[in-house]
């Protein structure tokens, strides 16, 4: 269980996330939605320890991870897909593969498992990760960050500017890796595509969560989408 | 017949100090693309290199020994200076230059006041002469060539082959996410910054036996270093190199049919042409 109580986190004297709780079981997929600015990515950025929390505490099957260094957090098997992929872009692809496996001293067949999910990447191999299209490096740090053999596993917008075949082939990975029982926590602005990923959702907004349920109550809820991300159920939250 | 000579010996001293200046200056790129730091103490490190070789030349009687003693000396001393100096500023862009400049001066100071003032030789290792057609040539100079190509190539080796290598390019091109992919980024850091230093010393302690160990010897290595580093283009080892080899190659053509001092002129003329006509450098900013 990854579970964030009370986090508040300040760029400066900013305060960006104003008490944050979220639980995150094994084999679940926690959608987290919000306007942008909501505080999603800083979620994520404190969860992996590249931000120092100002208080609260984020607490991996009972391990404090605020007593950590940043890099050990991975180790320990959360993984982390960043926000605008985060490729290292003038390693190749099969070295960014390999930052991946050395996180936990993955071997090599690691990799082959991998190639089944994203069959594409195996061409790519020694291409620079920063030359290839969009949809390929979004399957790069999505692999990289299996490599990694994740228990928890944090998504920032990776369905982002992707093709409606690649969004359904991303949230099929979604859906085999919950089905092996690793925690997916799914910051996305494509709403419509994260409820159907999600089995529980939580709304941020200003730095706090302001509601959670199931990815179905929500369903039913259209007026709390509306309220909280200010958007019918059919559209995307504005960029 | 004679002309032809004067080249041939120009080109081959250009050789053997551009792969030394390729040596120096590669310490200084690759502290500069991992850590996007100014290592303005960078010569001090060459300095640091050729004084405590000959220190251990003259305590052990051995060169051999002082070739490796000096850069694991010089490794220690910088590992301290990250950790005591760079860490505590956070690796802060401004406040490094700062910093290193200040280093550059304590170093220097404590060298004046325990090695003095003096330009000391230390013996070269190996004596024997390569005759070609025109000359004889010393065949120590030829073995720092060859040890210093060796050394070139085993760093190239590291940072393409190795786990080290590897993370030192993820955490050039992006530290937050190295971290997050296990990467220790400030031991990445500390070993860059000891990698870097311990070139460059070793780059000092091959001279000493052709230049002599001198206090202010630094500062040429690192107005030189500069150089290699702008004209290739910042961040890029291969650039580097090249650049490091040209510039060694246009001073010892120039400093053999016109002066050494117009050899400078041309290598700084070269200097500003590229910064005019191609800001990044021969190279881009980019991988190794």
């Amino acid at each position: 269980m990854l579970t964030v109580e009370g986090l508040e986190c300040a760029y400066g004297e900013a305060l960006v996330l104003r008490g944050v709780s979220l639980r995150l079981a094994p084999g679940q997929v926690l959608g987290l939605l919000g306007r942008n600015g909501a505080g999603k990515t800083t979620t994520l950025r404190a969860i992996m320890g590249l931000l120092r929390p100002r208080a609260g505490r984020i607490v991996l099957d009972g391990r404090d991870l605020g007593a950590l260094r940043p890099y050990e957090i991975p180790r320990l098997g959360v993984a982390y897909v960043p926000q605008g992929r985060g490729l290292f872009p003038f390693l190749t692809v099969e070295e960014n593969l390999r930052m991946g496996l050395l996180v936990r001293d993955g071997d090599r067949r690691r990799l082959e498992e991998i190639f089944e999910l994203f069959p594409a990447l195996r061409e790519r191999l020694r291409q620079r990760a920063g030359t290839l299209s969009g949809g390929e490096q979004q399957m790069v740090a999505t692999a990289r960050a299996l490599a990694a053999d994740p228990r928890y596993l944090l998504m920032d917008e990776p369905l982002e500017g992707l093709m409606p075949l690649l969004v359904e082939a991303l949230l099929g990975v979604i859906g085999q890796l919950r089905a092996r029982g690793v925690g997916v926590l799914l910051v996305e602005q494509r709403i419509e595509a994260a409820l159907r990923a999600a089995d529980e959702v939580a709304l941020m907004e200003v730095g706090r969560i302001r509601y959670q349920g199931t990815a179905a109550e929500l369903a039913n809820h259209p007026d709390v989408l509306q309220t909280y991300l200010g958007v019918r159920r059919d559209r995307r939250v504005g960029g | 017949m004679i002309a032809s000579g004067h080249l041939f010996l120009a080109l081959l001293e250009g050789l053997v100090s551009g792969l030394v200046l390729a040596l120096t200056a590669l310490g200084l790129s690759l502290v500069f693309g991992v850590m996007r730091i100014v290592n303005v103490a960078h010569g001090e490190f060459f300095m640091l290199g050729a004084v405590i070789a000959w220190f251990f030349s003259a305590a052990l009687g051995s060169f051999g020994l002082a070739l490796l003693a000096a850069p694991l000396a010089v490794g220690a001393i910088a590992l301290a200076a990250d950790r005591l100096i760079l860490r505590p500023i956070r690796y802060a862009p401004e406040a490094t230059i700062v910093a290193t400049i200040g280093l550059l001066y304590i170093l220097q100071q404590l060298v004046l006041m325990v090695y003095g003032p003096y330009a000391r030789p230390v013996d070269a290792p190996v004596y024997f002469r390569v005759e070609f057609p025109w000359f004889g040539y010393s065949g120590y100079k030829l073995v720092v060539a060859i040890l210093a190509a060796l050394l070139l190539g085993a760093t190239w080796l590291l940072i393409s082959r190795t786990r080290l290598g590897l993370y030192m390019r993820a955490t050039q091109q992006d530290p937050d996410v190295a971290r997050a992919f296990g990467v220790p980024t400030e031991r990445v850091y500390a070993a860059s910054f000891a990698l870097g230093a311990m070139l460059t010393a070793v780059a000092g302690a091959l001279v000493v036996p052709i230049q002599q160990a001198h206090y202010l010897m630094g500062l040429d290595a690192l107005l030189l270093s500069f150089m290699a580093v702008i004209i290739g283009g910042l961040g890029s080892l291969r650039g580097t190199l090249a650049a490091a080899l040209l510039i060694g190659l246009v001073d010892g053509v120039v400093s053999v049919f016109f002066s050494p001092t117009l050899a400078k002129i041309v290598a700084s003329a070269l200097v500003a042409l590229v910064l005019v006509g191609r800001s990044g450098g021969l190279f881009g900013e980019g991988a190794t």
